[in-house]
């Protein structure tokens, strides 16, 4: 589609990045002397930004399908050599339903935070940092270049790094902290490398020159830049191998998890791999690789979601485990773009749901996240565990709710094409799914469900209102979005000019066939999960489990892997460059200044203070003086 | 005979002396040694005056004697006064400004 | 030898007087300054100079240049060398180095610099061009007139320096020859009651032989009572104990004839 040039309300992109940030730096540099209204100041920058979205929104509905993209440039920024980056902003429709999701579901956690984070005295600089996350999200979904997305980026992955490490007295949270930005870190440095060969082989990294160029370039170049993206994907969303980090996470507050972790950031990777479309489109290995690292991811956050105890971990593996289905979706080719961006809209509103209800819940319990100590909460807790419910039956994907709609397009997509891979990434999504139903069930039952379970100075009690209007909104959401959006076609509408019309292909199974099984096999997962946490009685102390369950309890041992395989390398490299650095190049400059010293120390001694020997060393150069003369006359 | 050989007999009683100042500790005994090297050289002056046909050796031969006997009146002087209060004539004894 | 080379000796010859002279002397000073450098006694050192000095005065004469042969005799030898002899006796004239070197490597290094520094003059003064032109012409009105005639016109400005510098070497020397009076002027009084206090022996003692029939230097005084007095001989002819140097007084009194009555 062709770009044109902002007007009237279009032009205003730049608002929409600049009022949460004006709201970050009041509150971040204002200080204890905002601390009464701070958290005001930061609900209502982003929802001046979700009503500036919104007109803009419906401006671009006005506007024909293949005339929706806005582009407007701020300024020059980087002119050097061959170089020439500018800062501008570009609205068309794939960028706009991220813009609207984050400010909407942002808008609604402040509101939810206003209440959660209440009593805690550092209120203010939570908001501070919540807007500085709104604004680097909005200004890398609304980036026109590479660099400039580059830049939203890493301001992403600096929010995260703060709010993840908020409570900083916590040595294991601020561990957890730098857990993450390392791990982002590694995924950053495949973005810089993708640039980089974007610069070399097509001169720019605005997306316009990019993709143009895109046409032209070799498959190579685009598989390389492709699988660098990925890397920049994977370390982003928490898609493995950069996925360890996503559990730690949990250590920051739980409206940070709602917001960074579950609805945005970590979608942020799935937003790359779709805008890239021309890049993937052209570099066919590329693509299978995205494919594959989402069904590997998909499978492994699912085994690790039946074996958390803690329900915050629990989600979170969810987490990894939905964005694997749509990065396997956005893998796929133009046939699963939109249906990546659609279960990413779905999932931003019932993983966020989730998230806040598990915070209401942790809330009564005096911030416990253990729950094999919670249990038959759903007379106590009403509202909290309606909402709650409503977002489980989304992402177990029970028609007409919203999870029903987008994944199980996921999965029919999957099934797209011949040869091999429609098979394995099939069927792979569809016991995926499965598995979602048993451990999204299982914590169901075992949160609200059941005998109760928690201790005596433990007083459960229903959230506040503050607390609950967001619930209630965003279960809404859950339920409807994807009615909304799916079977009237208007999302695959609305993104067909970014992505491109995916061509017919046949499926090796027929759509009623995958339908049918995936809701037998969810149907299998809720009864076991029935079977095993509802007829059962839950034990308050964990059992030994299948060796299956205990390497589950471990992340499946990512840690130890990460640690046999970078980190004690890492360390022992570092350990013998200081090696190096003290022996050799300190050796060296030591050596030579103990040398100077050495030879300082031994001609000193010439000074004996004897007169004869002055004498000798005064008689030895005429001596020598006059062996110059006559060598000079000779 | 040549005129060098003068030369040659200045150059090796200069050689001579100042191999004594350098060897001998007894201070009187190193001036001694430095009166013989101005000894030689004066020889040599003198030897010059007479090889080019003018006084001006000589001159410079005299006044060469003229210093040294200056010197040698300060100097002993200052031997004097040292070895009242240090009792040796010895010149390693000044060796404090050694490293 | 070439004719070029005959006339260069032919024309550098000095005379047979003066190369027997030369050859003659100059070995002596060499072994006197020999002498100078090896001698363990400082006086043996200080008459060897004065030895070297003189055969270099006649080396002076020999090149015609009396008045700086005599004035070396005269200043240098007579006046300078003596002066150094004074001092050795002040200093202590018994006092004598010892061989053992203290410094190390220094013998060695002194050894090859000499040699060295000799070496390099002798080779390097090989390749002079040798005149001599002799100072006839120079002495036409003899020498002191005309070292006179240099001293008074070129050189003046010298001189004048010079003579400042002897003034200040002579100030200079009784500059630090000069001892502070710290106590009271010792008078004669004080020294004879100091004498006296002492209870040593107050009078002068006797000279040697005086009351015994020899006054050789090694016959002994004798006391009132006749017993020979060890004190009134040189500590030196005790200490030496030579046999039969002293000779043992008489104890007889010599009379005389007109002795009595």
């Amino acid at each position: 589609m062709t770009t044109s040039d902002a007007g009237g309300v279009l032009s205003l992109g730049w608002l929409l990045i600049a009022a949460p940030l004006f709201g970050a730096a009041v509150l971040l540099l204002g200080g204890r002397r905002t601390d009464k209204w701070g958290h005001l100041l930061g609900t209502a920058m982003p929802a001046l930004s979700f009503v500036v979205a919104l007109v803009q929104f419906i401006a671009l509905l006005g506007r024909d399908a293949e005339d929706r993209a806005v582009s407007s440039r701020l300024y020059s920024w980087i002119e050097v050599g061959g170089l020439k980056v500018d800062v501008g902003l570009l609205l068309d429709p794939l960028s706009m339903c991220f813009v609207l999701l984050v400010t909407f579901v942002g808008t609604l956690i402040h509101i939810y935070s206003i209440g959660y984070m209440e009593d805690d005295r550092d209120r203010r600089r939570f908001f501070g940092y919540l807007n500085l996350f709104v604004a680097a999200m909005l200004l890398l979904v609304l980036a026109n270049s590479y660099l400039v997305l580059y830049v939203g980026w890493e301001g992403v992955g600096l929010a995260s790094y703060l709010l993840i490490g908020f409570w900083s007295f916590n040595s294991s949270y601020a561990a957890a902290a730098k857990k993450a930005f390392i791990a982002n870190r590694v995924g950053d440095f495949g973005l810089s490398i993708a640039i980089m060969i974007m610069f070399v082989q097509f001169g720019g990294v605005s997306f316009d020159e990019v993709f143009g160029a895109a046409d032209g370039a070799s498959e190579g170049v685009l598989t390389a830049i492709g699988l660098m993206l990925l890397l920049a994907a994977c370390g982003k969303s928490a898609q493995f191998p950069l996925q360890s980090w996503l559990g730690d996470a949990m250590a920051g507050p739980t409206p940070v998890s709602a917001l960074i972790h579950a609805a945005t950031m970590v979608t942020a990777g799935v937003y790359l791999v779709v805008r890239s479309a021309p890049i993937f489109n052209g570099a066919p290995d590329a693509q299978l690789v995205v494919v594959i690292v989402g069904a590997i991811t998909l499978v492994f956050g699912a085994i690790i979601g039946c074996a958390k105890d803690d329900i915050k971990k629990a989600l979170a593996a969810s987490t990894m485990s939905q964005i694997g289905y749509m990065m396997l979706a956005a893998g796929l080719g133009p046939v699963g773009y939109v249906f990546a961006i659609f279960h990413l809209l779905t999932h931003g509103f019932f993983k966020a749901g989730l998230f806040l209800g598990a915070g209401s819940v942790m809330h009564g319990f005096n911030d416990q996240v253990n729950m094999r100590r919670f249990g038959g909460i759903s007379t106590v807790m009403k509202i909290t565990w309606v909402t709650f419910g409503l977002g489980w039956l989304a992402i177990i994907g029970v028609p007409p709710f919203s999870g029903f709609w987008s994944k199980d397009k996921i999965i029919e997509s999957a099934f797209e094409g011949s040869g091999w891979q429609p098979w394995v990434f099939g069927l792979t999504a569809l016991v995926g799914a499965g598995i979602t139903a048993f451990y999204m069930t299982r914590l169901f039952f075992m949160t609200f469900h059941g005998e109760r379970r928690w201790t005596d100075e433990v007083h459960p009690h229903e959230s506040s209102l503050i607390m609950t209007v967001p619930l209630m909104v965003l279960a809404v959401g859950s339920a409807l979005l994807g009615l909304v959006l799916g079977p009237t076609g208007w999302i695959q509408d609305w993104l067909a000019p970014v992505v491109g019309e995916p061509a017919e292909e046949s499926s090796v199974l027929s759509v009623a066939v995958i339908t049918t099984v995936a809701l037998l096999l969810v149907a299998a997962g809720v009864a076991l999960a029935y079977a095993m946490y509802l007829r059962q009685r839950v034990p308050v102390t964990a059992p030994v489990g299948s060796v299956l369950t205990r390497a589950a309890r471990q992340d499946l041992y990512q840690d130890t892997v990460n640690e046999a395989l970078l980190m004690r390398p890492g360390q022992y490299l570092t350990r013998s460059l200081v090696y190096v650095d003290n022996r050799g190049i300190d050796g060296a400059v030591n050596g030579l200044a103990a040398l100077v010293g050495g030879t300082s120390g031994r001609l000193r001694r010439l000074q004996t203070g004897f007169v004869r020997s002055y004498a000798l060393s005064m008689f030895a150069g005429a001596a020598l003086v006059v062996g110059a003369m006559l060598l000079v006359r000779l | 005979m040549n005129p060098m050989n003068y030369v040659y007999l200045s150059a090796l009683l200069f050689s001579i002396g100042a191999s004594g100042v350098l060897l001998r500790r007894n201070a009187i005994v190193v001036f001694m040694c430095i009166e013989l090297m101005l000894n030689a050289t004066n020889l040599a002056f003198v030897t010059f005056a007479r090889m080019q046909g003018n006084l001006d050796g000589q001159v410079i031969a005299f006044f060469v004697m003229v210093v040294a006997a200056a010197e040698v009146v300060v100097g002993l002087a200052i031997i004097v006064t040292i070895f009242r209060t240090r009792r040796s004539a010895s010149v390693d004894g000044a060796n404090l400004l050694k490293y | 030898m070439t004719t070029s080379g005959q006339l260069l000796a032919a024309a550098t010859d000095t005379g047979t007087g003066e190369a027997v002279t030369f050859w003659l002397l100059g070995p002596i000073a060499v072994l006197a300054a020999l002498g100078v450098l090896f001698s363990k006694k400082a006086v043996h050192s200080a008459l060897l100079l004065a030895a070297t000095m003189l055969c270099l005065a006649v080396l002076y004469l020999a090149q015609d240049a009396p008045f700086l042969g005599v004035v070396q005799v005269v200043v240098y030898t007579g006046a300078v060398m003596m002066l150094f002899l004074f001092v050795l006796m002040l200093v202590g004239v018994d006092s004598a180095d010892s061989l053992v070197e203290t410094l190390r490597g220094q013998r060695i290094a002194a050894l090859v610099a000499a040699v060295g520094f000799g070496g390099l003059l002798v080779s390097g003064l090989g390749d002079a061009v040798v005149t001599n032109k002799g100072l006839k012409q120079a002495n036409a009105d003899g020498n002191v007139v005309g070292l006179a005639d240099l001293i008074f016109s070129r050189y003046v400005f010298a001189f004048e320096v010079t003579s400042a510098l002897l003034i200040t070497a002579a100030m200079g020397a009784m500059v630090l020859a000069h001892r502070e009076r710290h106590e009271e002027k010792v008078t004669q009084r004080d020294l004879s009651i100091q004498r006296f206090r002492g209870g040593q022996h107050p009078a002068p003692l006797p000279g040697p032989g005086v009351y015994a029939r020899h006054n050789a230097v090694d016959t002994p005084a004798l006391l009132p009572d006749g017993s020979p007095a060890e004190v009134s001989l040189s500590r030196v002819l005790i200490a030496l104990r030579v046999p039969g140097a002293i000779t043992p007084p008489t104890g007889e009194v010599v009379r005389t004839e007109d002795d009595g009555a």
